[in-house]
Protein backbone atom coordinates (compact mmCIF):
# COMPACT_ATOMS: atom_id res chain seq x y z
CA UNK A 1 0.00 0.00 0.00
CA UNK A 2 1.27 3.39 -1.01
CA UNK A 3 0.42 6.55 0.97
CA UNK A 4 0.99 10.12 -0.62
CA UNK A 5 -0.22 13.46 0.87
CA UNK A 6 0.67 16.75 2.35
CA UNK A 7 1.98 16.54 5.55
CA UNK A 8 0.88 18.38 8.96
CA UNK A 9 3.17 18.57 11.41
CA UNK A 10 2.77 18.71 15.67
CA UNK A 11 5.66 18.18 18.54
CA UNK A 12 5.89 15.78 21.51
CA UNK A 13 3.11 14.07 23.51
CA UNK A 14 0.20 15.20 20.98
CA UNK A 15 -1.91 13.46 23.76
CA UNK A 16 -5.47 12.09 22.96
CA UNK A 17 -7.66 15.25 24.89
CA UNK A 18 -6.39 17.42 21.82
CA UNK A 19 -6.56 14.97 18.93
CA UNK A 20 -10.40 14.65 20.17
CA UNK A 21 -11.49 16.41 23.52
CA UNK A 22 -13.83 14.80 25.91
CA UNK A 23 -16.59 16.87 25.41
CA UNK A 24 -17.42 15.02 22.57
CA UNK A 25 -17.28 11.96 23.30
CA UNK A 26 -20.92 11.90 24.26
CA UNK A 27 -20.89 10.48 20.51
CA UNK A 28 -18.97 8.18 18.61
CA UNK A 29 -20.16 8.25 15.06
CA UNK A 30 -16.25 8.67 13.22
CA UNK A 31 -17.82 11.49 11.11
CA UNK A 32 -19.16 13.20 13.97
CA UNK A 33 -15.80 13.53 15.63
CA UNK A 34 -13.93 14.27 12.72
CA UNK A 35 -15.67 17.58 12.92
CA UNK A 36 -13.52 18.19 16.25
CA UNK A 37 -10.37 16.53 15.01
CA UNK A 38 -7.54 18.34 16.55
CA UNK A 39 -9.07 21.08 17.46
CA UNK A 40 -7.39 21.97 20.97
CA UNK A 41 -3.91 21.91 19.47
CA UNK A 42 -4.57 22.85 15.72
CA UNK A 43 -8.20 25.19 15.48
CA UNK A 44 -7.23 25.28 11.59
CA UNK A 45 -6.74 21.44 11.24
CA UNK A 46 -10.98 20.43 10.21
CA UNK A 47 -10.62 22.89 7.42
CA UNK A 48 -7.35 22.51 5.90
CA UNK A 49 -6.97 18.75 6.10
CA UNK A 50 -7.24 16.80 2.73
CA UNK A 51 -8.03 13.34 2.36
CA UNK A 52 -4.70 11.78 2.09
CA UNK A 53 -2.95 14.29 3.79
CA UNK A 54 -0.44 12.71 6.19
CA UNK A 55 0.20 13.81 10.05
CA UNK A 56 3.78 14.24 11.44
CA UNK A 57 4.78 14.17 14.95
CA UNK A 58 7.73 13.33 17.40
CA UNK A 59 7.42 11.06 20.68
CA UNK A 60 5.00 9.85 22.09
CA UNK A 61 2.13 10.67 19.76
CA UNK A 62 -1.33 9.49 21.23
CA UNK A 63 -0.88 9.10 24.78
CA UNK A 64 -3.25 9.40 27.76
CA UNK A 65 -6.68 8.60 27.19
CA UNK A 66 -7.68 4.80 25.62
CA UNK A 67 -10.68 6.21 23.23
CA UNK A 68 -10.46 4.60 20.42
CA UNK A 69 -12.28 8.30 19.30
CA UNK A 70 -8.78 9.67 18.84
CA UNK A 71 -7.51 7.37 15.64
CA UNK A 72 -11.33 7.21 14.53
CA UNK A 73 -11.68 10.86 13.99
CA UNK A 74 -8.00 11.17 12.91
CA UNK A 75 -8.52 8.40 9.87
CA UNK A 76 -12.54 9.97 9.32
CA UNK A 77 -10.71 13.48 9.30
CA UNK A 78 -9.23 12.09 5.78
CA UNK A 79 -5.42 11.59 7.10
CA UNK A 80 -3.79 8.59 5.23
CA UNK A 81 -1.16 7.50 7.59
CA UNK A 82 0.73 9.09 10.69
CA UNK A 83 4.26 9.25 11.24
CA UNK A 84 6.08 10.01 14.38
CA UNK A 85 9.05 9.24 16.37
CA UNK A 86 7.10 6.80 18.94
CA UNK A 87 3.67 6.13 19.65
CA UNK A 88 1.63 5.84 22.87
CA UNK A 89 0.82 1.76 23.48
CA UNK A 90 -2.95 2.00 23.58
CA UNK A 91 -2.83 4.17 20.66
CA UNK A 92 -0.46 1.91 18.68
CA UNK A 93 -3.21 -0.97 19.41
CA UNK A 94 -5.94 1.28 18.53
CA UNK A 95 -4.48 2.46 15.05
CA UNK A 96 -4.11 -1.00 13.89
CA UNK A 97 -7.36 -2.26 14.98
CA UNK A 98 -9.17 0.17 13.22
CA UNK A 99 -6.78 0.34 10.06
CA UNK A 100 -5.18 3.66 10.41
CA UNK A 101 -1.84 3.16 9.12
CA UNK A 102 1.32 4.42 11.12
CA UNK A 103 5.03 4.45 10.72
CA UNK A 104 7.47 4.58 13.47
CA UNK A 105 10.22 6.85 11.68
CA UNK A 106 12.54 8.86 13.77
CA UNK A 107 14.54 10.88 10.99
CA UNK A 108 11.36 11.29 8.96
CA UNK A 109 9.82 12.81 12.30
CA UNK A 110 12.58 15.35 12.86
CA UNK A 111 13.23 16.16 9.32
CA UNK A 112 9.47 16.86 7.20
CA UNK A 113 8.51 20.12 7.63
CA UNK A 114 4.67 20.94 7.40
CA UNK A 115 3.27 21.48 4.06
CA UNK A 116 5.89 18.96 2.92
CA UNK A 117 4.61 16.26 0.17
CA UNK A 118 5.69 13.22 1.60
CA UNK A 119 4.99 9.38 0.03
CA UNK A 120 4.83 6.36 2.37
CA UNK A 121 4.98 2.25 1.28
CA UNK A 122 3.58 0.77 4.27
CA UNK A 123 5.12 -3.12 3.73
CA UNK A 124 8.61 -1.82 2.82
CA UNK A 125 8.44 1.18 5.42
CA UNK A 126 9.91 3.39 2.85
CA UNK A 127 9.26 7.29 3.11
CA UNK A 128 10.06 9.71 0.35
CA UNK A 129 9.76 13.47 1.46
CA UNK A 130 9.07 14.45 -2.64
CA UNK A 131 9.51 18.47 -1.43
CA UNK A 132 13.28 18.14 -0.40
CA UNK A 133 14.21 14.47 -2.48
CA UNK A 134 15.24 12.80 0.86
CA UNK A 135 14.40 9.30 2.03
CA UNK A 136 13.95 7.68 4.99
CA UNK A 137 13.38 4.24 6.38
CA UNK A 138 10.69 3.50 9.48
CA UNK A 139 10.54 0.60 11.74
CA UNK A 140 9.35 -2.23 10.00
CA UNK A 141 6.35 -4.34 11.50
CA UNK A 142 6.30 -7.53 13.10
CA UNK A 143 5.13 -10.00 11.55
CA UNK A 144 1.64 -11.08 13.33
CA UNK A 145 1.10 -7.11 12.79
CA UNK A 146 1.20 -6.74 9.06
CA UNK A 147 -1.22 -10.11 9.23
CA UNK A 148 -3.43 -8.04 10.96
CA UNK A 149 -2.89 -4.95 8.65
CA UNK A 150 -3.27 -6.95 5.83
CA UNK A 151 -6.40 -9.06 7.01
CA UNK A 152 -7.76 -5.08 7.31
CA UNK A 153 -7.91 -4.80 11.00
CA UNK A 154 -8.74 -7.10 14.57
CA UNK A 155 -12.37 -7.64 13.91
CA UNK A 156 -11.25 -9.31 10.62
CA UNK A 157 -8.56 -11.12 11.89
CA UNK A 158 -10.26 -12.25 14.42
CA UNK A 159 -13.55 -12.93 12.14
CA UNK A 160 -11.29 -15.11 10.09
CA UNK A 161 -9.98 -16.94 13.16
CA UNK A 162 -13.08 -17.85 14.14
CA UNK A 163 -14.56 -18.64 10.95
CA UNK A 164 -17.88 -15.83 11.76
CA UNK A 165 -17.00 -14.04 8.26
CA UNK A 166 -20.04 -13.56 6.62
CA UNK B 1 10.87 -14.11 35.93
CA UNK B 2 9.27 -10.83 37.39
CA UNK B 3 5.95 -10.68 38.41
CA UNK B 4 4.62 -9.57 35.04
CA UNK B 5 6.36 -12.03 33.43
CA UNK B 6 4.85 -14.54 35.64
CA UNK B 7 1.46 -13.93 35.36
CA UNK B 8 1.62 -13.24 31.52
CA UNK B 9 3.09 -16.81 31.30
CA UNK B 10 0.40 -18.50 33.36
CA UNK B 11 -2.56 -16.97 31.44
CA UNK B 12 -0.90 -18.05 27.78
CA UNK B 13 -0.49 -21.42 29.35
CA UNK B 14 3.29 -21.19 28.98
CA UNK B 15 6.58 -21.87 31.42
CA UNK B 16 8.02 -18.80 30.86
CA UNK B 17 7.76 -15.77 28.25
CA UNK B 18 10.02 -12.75 27.76
CA UNK B 19 10.11 -9.18 27.09
CA UNK B 20 8.84 -8.46 23.50
CA UNK B 21 7.53 -12.07 22.94
CA UNK B 22 3.70 -11.90 21.24
CA UNK B 23 1.29 -14.00 23.19
CA UNK B 24 -2.04 -14.94 23.49
CA UNK B 25 -3.41 -14.39 27.13
CA UNK B 26 -6.89 -15.53 28.46
CA UNK B 27 -8.33 -12.65 30.31
CA UNK B 28 -9.96 -13.20 33.87
CA UNK B 29 -11.90 -9.55 33.80
CA UNK B 30 -13.35 -7.54 30.48
CA UNK B 31 -14.29 -3.77 31.01
CA UNK B 32 -15.72 -0.95 29.73
CA UNK B 33 -17.56 2.65 30.51
CA UNK B 34 -20.28 4.63 28.71
CA UNK B 35 -17.40 6.15 26.50
CA UNK B 36 -16.00 3.22 25.36
CA UNK B 37 -18.60 0.65 25.42
CA UNK B 38 -20.62 1.90 22.33
CA UNK B 39 -17.64 1.14 19.50
CA UNK B 40 -16.84 -1.90 21.77
CA UNK B 41 -20.80 -3.06 21.23
CA UNK B 42 -20.56 -2.12 17.51
CA UNK B 43 -17.31 -3.92 17.07
CA UNK B 44 -18.69 -7.25 18.64
CA UNK B 45 -21.57 -7.21 16.41
CA UNK B 46 -19.49 -7.37 13.56
CA UNK B 47 -17.35 -10.09 14.64
CA UNK B 48 -20.11 -12.26 14.48
CA UNK B 49 -20.60 -14.44 17.42
CA UNK B 50 -23.78 -13.84 19.67
CA UNK B 51 -22.78 -14.29 23.30
CA UNK B 52 -19.94 -12.73 25.37
CA UNK B 53 -17.26 -15.23 26.21
CA UNK B 54 -18.18 -15.25 29.92
CA UNK B 55 -20.91 -12.68 31.01
CA UNK B 56 -19.56 -12.96 34.97
CA UNK B 57 -16.19 -12.13 33.82
CA UNK B 58 -17.60 -8.76 31.61
CA UNK B 59 -18.19 -5.61 33.73
CA UNK B 60 -19.81 -2.70 32.25
CA UNK B 61 -19.91 0.77 34.52
CA UNK B 62 -21.62 3.72 33.51
CA UNK B 63 -18.86 6.73 35.29
CA UNK B 64 -18.00 8.95 32.78
CA UNK B 65 -20.96 10.77 31.88
CA UNK B 66 -23.56 9.27 34.42
CA UNK B 67 -26.28 10.17 35.85
CA UNK B 68 -26.55 11.46 32.06
CA UNK B 69 -25.53 14.52 31.34
CA UNK B 70 -26.75 15.38 28.16
CA UNK B 71 -29.17 13.31 25.40
CA UNK B 72 -26.29 11.86 23.62
CA UNK B 73 -24.36 10.72 27.14
CA UNK B 74 -27.98 8.74 27.74
CA UNK B 75 -28.06 7.34 24.40
CA UNK B 76 -24.73 6.11 25.21
CA UNK B 77 -25.71 5.40 28.44
CA UNK B 78 -28.67 3.01 27.43
CA UNK B 79 -26.85 1.54 24.18
CA UNK B 80 -24.33 -0.38 27.01
CA UNK B 81 -26.78 -1.02 29.41
CA UNK B 82 -29.34 -2.51 27.01
CA UNK B 83 -26.05 -4.64 26.15
CA UNK B 84 -25.35 -5.98 29.43
CA UNK B 85 -29.06 -6.56 29.85
CA UNK B 86 -29.28 -8.94 26.66
CA UNK B 87 -25.59 -10.48 27.66
CA UNK B 88 -26.90 -10.99 31.41
CA UNK B 89 -22.90 -9.37 31.81
CA UNK B 90 -22.09 -7.57 35.38
CA UNK B 91 -23.68 -3.95 35.74
CA UNK B 92 -23.59 -1.28 37.90
CA UNK B 93 -27.04 0.93 37.71
CA UNK B 94 -26.92 4.59 39.09
CA UNK B 95 -27.35 4.12 42.72
CA UNK B 96 -24.81 1.11 42.88
CA UNK B 97 -22.12 2.78 40.78
CA UNK B 98 -18.72 4.73 41.49
CA UNK B 99 -16.08 5.46 39.17
CA UNK B 100 -14.93 2.00 37.80
CA UNK B 101 -11.18 2.19 39.11
CA UNK B 102 -12.59 2.49 42.51
CA UNK B 103 -15.27 0.13 42.42
CA UNK B 104 -14.02 -3.09 40.77
CA UNK B 105 -11.54 -3.74 43.41
CA UNK B 106 -13.97 -2.27 45.54
CA UNK B 107 -16.49 -4.98 45.06
CA UNK B 108 -14.01 -7.66 44.80
CA UNK B 109 -14.28 -8.28 41.08
CA UNK B 110 -10.34 -7.55 39.89
CA UNK B 111 -8.29 -9.72 42.14
CA UNK B 112 -4.48 -10.55 42.36
CA UNK B 113 -3.02 -12.77 39.61
CA UNK B 114 -5.67 -11.47 37.52
CA UNK B 115 -4.92 -10.45 33.82
CA UNK B 116 -7.83 -7.36 33.51
CA UNK B 117 -8.33 -5.26 29.84
CA UNK B 118 -10.35 -2.56 30.10
CA UNK B 119 -11.42 0.44 27.47
CA UNK B 120 -9.66 2.66 29.42
CA UNK B 121 -6.55 3.59 30.04
CA UNK B 122 -6.66 4.09 33.34
CA UNK B 123 -7.76 0.03 34.13
CA UNK B 124 -3.66 -0.41 35.47
CA UNK B 125 -5.11 1.05 38.66
CA UNK B 126 -5.79 -2.60 39.94
CA UNK B 127 -1.59 -3.51 39.26
CA UNK B 128 -2.19 -2.20 42.70
CA UNK B 129 -3.83 -5.66 44.02
CA UNK B 130 -1.01 -7.45 42.39
CA UNK B 131 -2.77 -7.84 38.70
CA UNK B 132 -1.62 -7.65 35.54
CA UNK B 133 -4.05 -4.65 34.18
CA UNK B 134 -3.97 -2.79 31.15
CA UNK B 135 -5.91 -0.20 28.77
CA UNK B 136 -6.78 -1.14 25.80
CA UNK B 137 -8.76 0.05 23.25
CA UNK B 138 -12.99 -0.32 22.32
CA UNK B 139 -11.68 -2.77 19.33
CA UNK B 140 -9.54 -5.16 21.53
CA UNK B 141 -12.00 -5.18 24.16
CA UNK B 142 -14.55 -5.73 21.47
CA UNK B 143 -12.53 -9.37 20.75
CA UNK B 144 -11.93 -9.86 24.43
CA UNK B 145 -15.11 -9.90 25.16
CA UNK B 146 -15.87 -12.36 22.12
CA UNK B 147 -13.40 -14.98 22.76
CA UNK B 148 -11.78 -14.19 26.23
CA UNK B 149 -8.20 -13.70 25.27
CA UNK B 150 -6.10 -11.24 23.64
CA UNK B 151 -2.71 -10.85 22.19
CA UNK B 152 -0.08 -9.06 24.07
CA UNK B 153 3.63 -8.52 23.85
CA UNK B 154 5.47 -9.20 27.10
CA UNK B 155 6.65 -5.77 28.19
CA UNK B 156 10.04 -5.57 29.57
CA UNK B 157 9.73 -4.35 33.32
CA UNK B 158 11.04 -1.95 35.09
CA UNK B 159 11.36 -1.71 39.12
CA UNK B 160 11.01 1.26 41.31
CA UNK B 161 12.15 1.09 45.01
CA UNK B 162 11.26 3.30 47.30
CA UNK B 163 13.27 3.30 50.39
CA UNK B 164 12.68 5.47 53.84
CA UNK B 165 9.97 7.04 56.01
CA UNK B 166 7.57 9.30 53.89
CA UNK B 167 7.51 12.76 55.74
CA UNK B 168 4.13 14.41 56.64
CA UNK B 169 1.84 15.22 54.19
CA UNK B 170 3.86 13.19 51.64
CA UNK B 171 1.07 10.45 49.85
CA UNK B 172 1.41 7.75 47.64
CA UNK B 173 0.09 10.67 44.63
CA UNK B 174 3.61 12.90 45.46
CA UNK B 175 5.34 9.76 45.30
CA UNK B 176 4.06 8.47 42.07
CA UNK B 177 4.27 12.72 40.89
CA UNK B 178 7.43 12.71 41.30
CA UNK B 179 8.41 9.35 40.04
CA UNK B 180 6.93 10.80 36.37
CA UNK B 181 8.79 14.07 36.69
CA UNK B 182 11.82 11.96 37.15
CA UNK B 183 11.29 9.54 33.80
CA UNK B 184 9.08 11.65 32.22
CA UNK B 185 5.43 11.11 30.30
CA UNK B 186 7.09 8.30 28.28
CA UNK B 187 9.92 7.20 30.52
CA UNK B 188 8.05 3.43 31.31
CA UNK B 189 6.48 3.45 27.31
CA UNK B 190 5.73 -0.50 26.86
CA UNK B 191 6.90 -0.99 30.06
CA UNK B 192 5.69 -2.86 33.43
CA UNK B 193 6.70 -0.42 36.70
CA UNK B 194 6.93 -2.80 39.80
CA UNK B 195 6.57 -0.46 42.82
CA UNK B 196 8.81 -1.75 45.49
CA UNK B 197 10.70 -1.30 48.73
CA UNK B 198 10.20 -0.83 52.01
CA UNK B 199 8.17 2.22 52.03
CA UNK B 200 5.69 0.89 49.35
CA UNK B 201 5.22 -1.71 52.23
CA UNK B 202 3.98 -0.02 54.39
CA UNK B 203 1.59 1.52 51.98
CA UNK B 204 -2.17 1.18 52.49
CA UNK B 205 -3.76 -0.03 49.89
CA UNK B 206 -5.55 3.02 48.83
CA UNK B 207 -2.36 4.75 48.40
CA UNK B 208 -1.31 1.61 46.01
CA UNK B 209 -4.49 2.05 44.26
CA UNK B 210 -3.51 5.81 43.42
CA UNK B 211 0.39 4.86 42.24
CA UNK B 212 -0.56 2.33 40.03
CA UNK B 213 -3.30 4.21 38.28
CA UNK B 214 -1.11 6.48 36.93
CA UNK B 215 1.39 4.08 35.50
CA UNK B 216 -0.05 5.03 32.39
CA UNK B 217 1.13 8.73 32.56
CA UNK B 218 4.40 7.46 32.14
CA UNK B 219 3.66 5.88 29.45
CA UNK B 220 3.52 2.51 30.99
CA UNK B 221 1.48 -0.57 30.20
CA UNK B 222 0.99 -1.78 33.42
CA UNK B 223 2.00 -0.45 37.05
CA UNK B 224 2.42 -4.01 39.77
CA UNK B 225 2.72 -4.29 43.46
CA UNK B 226 3.42 -7.48 45.46
CA UNK B 227 0.78 -9.17 47.22
CA UNK B 228 1.54 -8.93 50.84
CA UNK B 229 -0.74 -9.09 54.29
CA UNK B 230 -2.19 -5.42 52.58
CA UNK B 231 -3.18 -7.17 49.61
CA UNK B 232 -4.56 -10.15 51.25
CA UNK B 233 -6.79 -8.42 54.30
CA UNK B 234 -8.00 -6.07 51.45
CA UNK B 235 -9.04 -8.96 49.13
CA UNK B 236 -10.58 -11.17 52.10
CA UNK B 237 -14.20 -10.68 52.65
CA UNK B 238 -14.35 -8.88 48.93
CA UNK B 239 -13.28 -11.95 46.66
CA UNK B 240 -15.90 -14.10 45.44
CA UNK B 241 -13.77 -17.21 43.26
CA UNK B 242 -10.35 -17.74 43.79
CA UNK B 243 -6.92 -16.64 42.64
CA UNK B 244 -3.41 -16.72 42.18
CA UNK B 245 -0.55 -15.19 43.71
CA UNK B 246 2.38 -14.58 41.75
CA UNK B 247 5.52 -13.24 43.00
CA UNK B 248 8.86 -11.92 41.33
CA UNK B 249 11.50 -14.30 41.42
CA UNK B 250 14.33 -13.16 43.42
CA UNK B 251 16.62 -13.55 39.93
CA UNK B 252 13.93 -12.08 37.63
CA UNK B 253 15.77 -9.62 35.60
CA UNK B 254 14.66 -6.04 35.35
CA UNK B 255 14.82 -3.49 31.77
CA UNK B 256 16.11 -1.09 34.85
CA UNK B 257 15.85 -0.90 38.29
CA UNK B 258 15.27 2.49 39.82
CA UNK B 259 15.58 3.67 43.60
CA UNK B 260 13.95 6.64 45.28
CA UNK B 261 14.63 7.94 48.99
CA UNK B 262 11.48 9.11 49.60
CA UNK B 263 12.02 10.68 52.96
CA UNK B 264 13.28 13.45 51.58
CA UNK B 265 10.55 14.27 49.50
CA UNK B 266 7.73 17.25 49.42
CA UNK B 267 4.44 17.38 48.49
CA UNK B 268 4.16 17.39 44.88
CA UNK B 269 2.41 19.44 42.15
CA UNK B 270 2.23 18.71 38.47
CA UNK B 271 1.97 22.25 36.31
CA UNK B 272 0.32 22.21 32.53
CA UNK B 273 0.02 20.83 30.82
CA UNK B 274 1.71 17.45 31.33
CA UNK B 275 1.73 14.86 34.42
CA UNK B 276 5.88 15.01 34.69
CA UNK B 277 5.59 19.04 34.59
CA UNK B 278 6.05 18.42 38.89
CA UNK B 279 7.78 21.08 41.16
CA UNK B 280 8.52 20.92 44.91
CA UNK B 281 5.24 22.42 46.97
CA UNK B 282 8.14 24.72 48.18
CA UNK B 283 8.84 26.02 45.13
CA UNK B 284 5.38 26.73 43.08
CA UNK B 285 5.35 30.30 43.56
CA UNK B 286 1.88 32.34 44.02
CA UNK B 287 -0.62 30.25 41.64
CA UNK B 288 -4.02 31.39 42.19
CA UNK B 289 -7.24 28.66 41.38
CA UNK B 290 -10.19 29.46 40.78
CA UNK B 291 -11.34 25.69 41.71
CA UNK B 292 -10.07 22.46 43.18
CA UNK B 293 -11.07 19.09 42.95
CA UNK B 294 -10.74 16.19 45.14
CA UNK B 295 -12.29 13.21 43.87
CA UNK B 296 -11.51 10.65 40.52
CA UNK B 297 -10.33 6.67 39.98
CA UNK B 298 -6.82 8.48 41.34
CA UNK B 299 -7.71 10.15 44.58
CA UNK B 300 -11.83 9.61 45.44
CA UNK B 301 -10.89 6.75 48.06
CA UNK B 302 -11.88 7.36 51.44
CA UNK B 303 -8.45 7.59 52.53
CA UNK B 304 -8.89 10.70 50.72
CA UNK B 305 -11.15 12.05 51.84
CA UNK B 306 -10.48 11.53 55.60
CA UNK B 307 -7.03 13.26 54.54
CA UNK B 308 -9.02 16.13 52.97
CA UNK B 309 -11.02 16.89 55.67
CA UNK B 310 -8.27 16.58 58.05
CA UNK B 311 -6.89 19.85 56.22
CA UNK B 312 -10.08 21.42 55.38
CA UNK B 313 -11.94 20.89 59.46
CA UNK B 314 -11.91 24.82 60.95
CA UNK B 315 -11.12 26.65 58.22
CA UNK B 316 -13.77 27.69 54.95
CA UNK B 317 -12.64 27.30 51.66
CA UNK B 318 -11.91 30.90 50.10
CA UNK B 319 -14.53 32.80 48.83
CA UNK B 320 -12.78 33.28 45.16
CA UNK B 321 -12.49 28.88 45.02
CA UNK B 322 -15.21 26.45 43.99
CA UNK B 323 -13.78 23.53 45.98
CA UNK B 324 -15.78 19.81 44.30
CA UNK B 325 -15.51 16.86 46.13
CA UNK B 326 -16.72 13.13 44.49
CA UNK B 327 -16.43 10.67 46.18
CA UNK B 328 -15.63 7.33 44.18
CA UNK B 329 -18.35 5.25 44.63
CA UNK B 330 -21.71 4.87 46.34
CA UNK B 331 -20.02 2.81 48.81
CA UNK B 332 -17.46 5.24 49.81
CA UNK B 333 -20.09 8.17 49.89
CA UNK B 334 -22.11 6.76 52.50
CA UNK B 335 -19.31 5.53 54.97
CA UNK B 336 -17.98 9.50 54.71
CA UNK B 337 -21.53 10.33 55.35
CA UNK B 338 -21.38 7.95 58.60
CA UNK B 339 -17.71 9.36 59.27
CA UNK B 340 -19.25 12.87 59.20
CA UNK B 341 -17.04 13.84 56.51
CA UNK B 342 -20.04 14.94 54.39
CA UNK B 343 -20.95 17.42 56.49
CA UNK B 344 -17.47 18.35 57.16
CA UNK B 345 -16.56 19.23 53.54
CA UNK B 346 -20.37 21.07 53.47
CA UNK B 347 -19.70 23.14 56.58
CA UNK B 348 -16.30 23.98 55.09
CA UNK B 349 -17.87 25.43 51.99
CA UNK B 350 -17.02 22.71 49.72
CA UNK B 351 -20.04 20.84 47.40
CA UNK B 352 -20.14 17.60 47.28
CA UNK B 353 -21.14 15.01 44.23
CA UNK B 354 -22.19 11.44 43.66
CA UNK B 355 -19.66 9.27 42.42
CA UNK B 356 -18.61 10.05 38.49
CA UNK B 357 -16.19 11.25 36.18
CA UNK B 358 -17.54 14.55 35.53
CA UNK B 359 -14.65 17.35 35.76
CA UNK B 360 -11.71 14.78 35.69
CA UNK B 361 -12.01 14.61 31.45
CA UNK B 362 -14.13 17.72 31.01
CA UNK B 363 -17.29 16.39 31.07
CA UNK B 364 -19.62 18.28 33.34
CA UNK B 365 -19.91 18.79 37.11
CA UNK B 366 -17.08 21.46 37.52
CA UNK B 367 -15.90 22.99 33.72
CA UNK B 368 -13.48 25.51 33.56
CA UNK B 369 -13.57 28.46 31.66
CA UNK B 370 -11.14 30.30 29.76
CA UNK B 371 -8.31 31.62 31.54
CA UNK B 372 -9.30 29.77 34.58
CA UNK B 373 -7.15 27.21 36.81
CA UNK B 374 -7.86 24.21 39.36
CA UNK B 375 -5.99 22.04 41.49
CA UNK B 376 -6.72 18.68 41.28
CA UNK B 377 -6.24 15.52 42.31
CA UNK B 378 -6.98 13.76 39.05
CA UNK B 379 -4.33 12.05 37.08
CA UNK B 380 -4.17 13.85 33.45
CA UNK B 381 -3.39 17.85 33.02
CA UNK B 382 -3.00 18.14 29.24
CA UNK B 383 -4.61 20.81 27.24
CA UNK B 384 -8.54 21.37 28.01
CA UNK B 385 -8.76 18.30 30.06
CA UNK B 386 -11.08 20.51 32.39
CA UNK B 387 -12.40 22.57 29.78
CA UNK B 388 -11.47 25.42 27.73
CA UNK B 389 -8.18 25.31 25.83
CA UNK B 390 -7.17 27.93 27.87
CA UNK B 391 -7.70 26.82 31.26
CA UNK B 392 -4.83 25.53 33.37
CA UNK B 393 -5.23 22.13 35.69
CA UNK B 394 -2.03 21.61 38.54
CA UNK B 395 -2.39 17.81 39.86
CA UNK B 396 -1.77 17.27 43.28
CA UNK B 397 -2.67 15.07 46.14
CA UNK B 398 -5.87 15.87 48.55
CA UNK B 399 -4.35 17.54 51.29
CA UNK B 400 -2.44 20.39 48.93
CA UNK B 401 -6.05 20.27 46.85
CA UNK B 402 -7.67 21.00 50.08
CA UNK B 403 -5.00 23.16 51.36
CA UNK B 404 -5.03 25.33 48.07
CA UNK B 405 -8.79 25.80 48.53
CA UNK B 406 -8.59 27.15 51.46
CA UNK B 407 -5.68 29.79 50.67
CA UNK B 408 -7.37 30.37 47.38
CA UNK B 409 -3.92 29.78 46.02
CA UNK B 410 -2.08 26.75 45.40
CA UNK B 411 -0.15 25.90 49.11
CA UNK B 412 0.79 23.38 51.54
CA UNK B 413 -1.21 22.04 53.96
CA UNK B 414 1.83 23.12 56.76
CA UNK B 415 0.75 26.34 55.65
CA UNK B 416 -2.69 25.92 57.74
CA UNK B 417 -1.27 24.77 61.10
S1 LIG C 1 -11.97 9.54 36.94
FE1 LIG C 1 -10.94 10.51 35.21
S2 LIG C 1 -9.16 9.26 34.77
FE2 LIG C 1 -10.52 8.07 36.10
S3 LIG C 1 -11.74 6.82 34.70
FE3 LIG C 1 -12.86 8.71 35.08
S4 LIG C 1 -12.25 10.11 33.44
FE4 LIG C 1 -10.79 8.44 33.49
Amino acid sequence: MKLSGRVHRYGANVDTDVIIPARYLNMSDPADLANHCMEDIDGEFVKKVKPGDIIVATANFGCGSSREHAPLAIKASGIGCIIATSFARIFYRNAINIGLPILECEEAAEDVKSGDQVEAELASGIIVNRTTGRTYRAKPYPEFMLELIESGGLVDYTQKKLGTAS
Amino acid sequence: MNLAEKILAAHAGKDRVSPGELVGVKVDVVLANDVTAPISITEFRRIGVERVFDPARVIFVPDHFVPNKDIKAAEQAKLMRNFAREQGTVYFEVGEMGIEHALLPEKGLVLPGDVVVGADSHTCTYGALGAFATGMGSTDVAVAMATGEIWMRVPPSIKFIYKGTMPRWVTGKDVILYTIGQIGVDGALYAAMEFAGDAVERMSMDARLTMANMAIEAGGKAGLFAVDDTTLSYVKGRATRDFTVYRSDDDAEYAQVLEYDVSVLEPQVAFPHLPSNTRRISEVGNIAVDQAVIGSCTNGRMEDLRLAVGVLRGHKVHPYVRCIVIPGTQAIYLQALREGLIEAFIEAGAVVSTPTCGPCLGGYMGILAEGERAIATTNRNFVGRMGHPKSEVYLSSPAVAAASAVLGRIGSPAELL
